[in-house]
């Protein structure tokens, strides 16, 4: 593991963001969540905290009281020093059920062309890696996901869809990524996946944390109708797998 | 219950907001202005939390089935009840079949009808605030009906407060951002030595600036965004995230404003001015 020293800057007088070099970068990303974890005990979210790791940044927003930047940056350092080797949080692997049926997969016949692979290399290509949750935000549930294999990056459309389904599976840049509602989106559509990663009838409305893990598999158009059933009726159970740290 | 018997432009139901829940990418929301919040829930003596109902540009006509005491606050919109005209920041008696109704917008963007004891919609994620995402319900519809607690008889502490407006104020006050260092001297010149005016896409969201500065290629990764975060898009647009902002983006956050300047933007509309000054 590699060692870093984040910059620490101020963020209004609600929130102090912590960066780290600036790269995808799973190490990082590791280094970000131990720190999280270890922060839980001065930084709880009973008084108010709150952590929102991304990529390469950790970001605390503190509700209730205005942040003395100096004392708390300095608090920080000494806190990220002595982070001893804490056990990360359990992270999962969620196994997510697509549909690349032509009907949902409006953009395949156009990026088969586009990238010069066939639709079932394209799909092969997509289910094959397994992803990395770098971040959720944009909309509730949304996950960026990292570990996009080279051959399947493509530009964003030039036009963005004024609506996009709900379950959307869309690759854009060096990302995939699934709409967790229907919203304008300017993503290469190529499935659709109903299975509900985030539900608001749930206590914990989404299930995936930033660290996990993503892969995709495909199925038939029969078998999501009855997953899409399934998730209506709250009986759809997401897959997940325990991942050793 | 209330009955909406008109819905207005656009009303919300809004208390202090969702917190907890940024990092499953489920912004804030919650009222857009705080201080006109305090002032109707403080002469109610309400919990500060108390949802009120948040009216846009255009007032809502409304009926109380039951008895109970109400305050407005923040845009003065010319309200009536059983077309007696009444004023802000003021606590009023409410008797059975009585109808507020809203007439034309005179200053600000934004006004608040809080309650005693606060609107009683259910909760979702510890908060009132509507957001379609998670409520369900984006805003106040037709012949719907908005639940509260009855209340007989209450007297109130103080029972009118001044009208000190922010409405003539157009200077933000606000904060470095975390990209603040990546700006050239020509953009910081146009940022401070210029007015700005909103743009046609302004709401709960966001509000957009009509003048660009200089364009950049600034390339940073998702990080987080706060309700007033100034972004700077590639092209040079300035956009001002609100309550119901993006919890996460991609575009250098070059200022923050400050609490106050979130309450005193969110009374602004198209075409109206502002200016940054740093705190």
């Amino acid at each position: 593991m590699r060692g870093f020293s984040p910059a620490i800057r101020s963020f209004g007088i609600h929130a102090v963001l912590l960066e780290w070099p600036n790269e995808v970068d799973e190490d990082i990303l590791t280094d970000i969540l131990q720190f999280c974890q270890y922060l839980q005990q001065f930084c709880p979210k009973e008084q108010g905290w709150e952590m929102i790791p991304a990529y390469n940044s950790l970001t605390l927003v503190q509700k209730n009281s205005v942040i003395d930047f100096k004392a708390f940056s300095h608090d920080l350092l000494k806190w990220y020093r002595s982070k001893e080797e804490i056990a990360p949080a359990q992270k999962f692997l969620w196994r997510l059920p697509v549909c690349y049926d032509l009907d949902f997969g409006i953009d395949l016949a156009e990026l088969s062309e586009k990238l010069s692979i066939s639709i079932p290399e394209l799909i092969d290509l997509h289910t094959k890696n397994t992803y990395t949750v770098y971040g959720i935000g944009f909309l509730p549930g949304f996950m960026y996901l990292g570990g996009l294999p080279k051959s399947l990056e493509t530009p964003r459309k030039a036009m963005p869809r004024l609506k996009v389904l709900k379950g959307a599976v869309g690759l854009a840049g060096r990302q995939t990524g699934i709409y967790p509602q229907e919203s304008p989106g300017g993503w290469n559509i190529i499935g659709n996946c109903i299975v509900p990663i985030f539900d608001i009838k749930r206590e914990n409305p989404c299930l995936v944390r930033v660290g996990d893990k993503i892969q995709f598999y495909a199925i038939s158009r029969a078998e999501y109708d009855l997953h899409k059933i399934e998730s209506e009726v709250g009986i759809y159970k997401l897959e997940k797998i325990k991942v050793d740290a | 219950m209330l009955k909406v018997l008109k819905p207005g432009f656009y009303t919300t139901v809004q208390d202090t907001g969702r917190f907890g829940y940024r990092d499953i990418g489920v912004p804030v929301s919650g009222v857009m202005d705080n201080k006109a919040l305090a002032i109707a829930n403080s002469l109610l003596e309400n919990e500060e939390d108390a949802a009120v109902l948040e009216i846009t540009m255009t007032g809502p006509t409304l009926e109380f089935e039951e008895k109970t005491y109400i305050a407005l606050s923040g845009a003065i919109m010319n309200p009536t009840l059983n077309n007696n005209p009444i004023v802000n920041n003021k606590v009023y008696r409410v008797q059975e079949k009585d109808i507020l109704s809203y007439g034309r917008l005179d200053k600000g963007l934004r006004s608040y009808l809080a309650i005693k004891g606060g609107w009683q919609t259910k909760k979702v994620l510890g908060s009132r605030s509507y957001f379609k995402a998670i409520t369900l319900v984006e805003c106040v519809a037709d012949h719907t009906e908005i639940p509260y607690i009855p209340c007989a008889s209450f007297e109130p502490k103080i029972p009118e407060m001044p009208i000190e407006s922010h409405f003539e104020e157009k200077v933000l006050q606000v904060s470095k951002g975390p990209e603040y260092a990546l700006l050239l001297d020509r953009q910081l010149e146009k940022i401070f030595g210029n007015e700005f005016k909103v743009a046609k896409d302004y709401n709960r969201m966001a509000y957009q600036l009509m003048e660009t500065v200089a364009e950049h290629n600034i390339n940073m990764l998702t990080s987080a965004t706060l309700p007033g975060t100034v972004q700077l898009t590639p092209s040079g647009k300035l956009i001002i995230l609100m309550k119901d902002g993006q919890t996460t983006g991609g575009y250098p956050r070059i200022l923050q404003l400050s609490d106050d300047a979130i309450a005193l933007l969110s009374q602004k509309k198209m075409g109206d001015s502002i200016s940054f000054k740093l705190m």
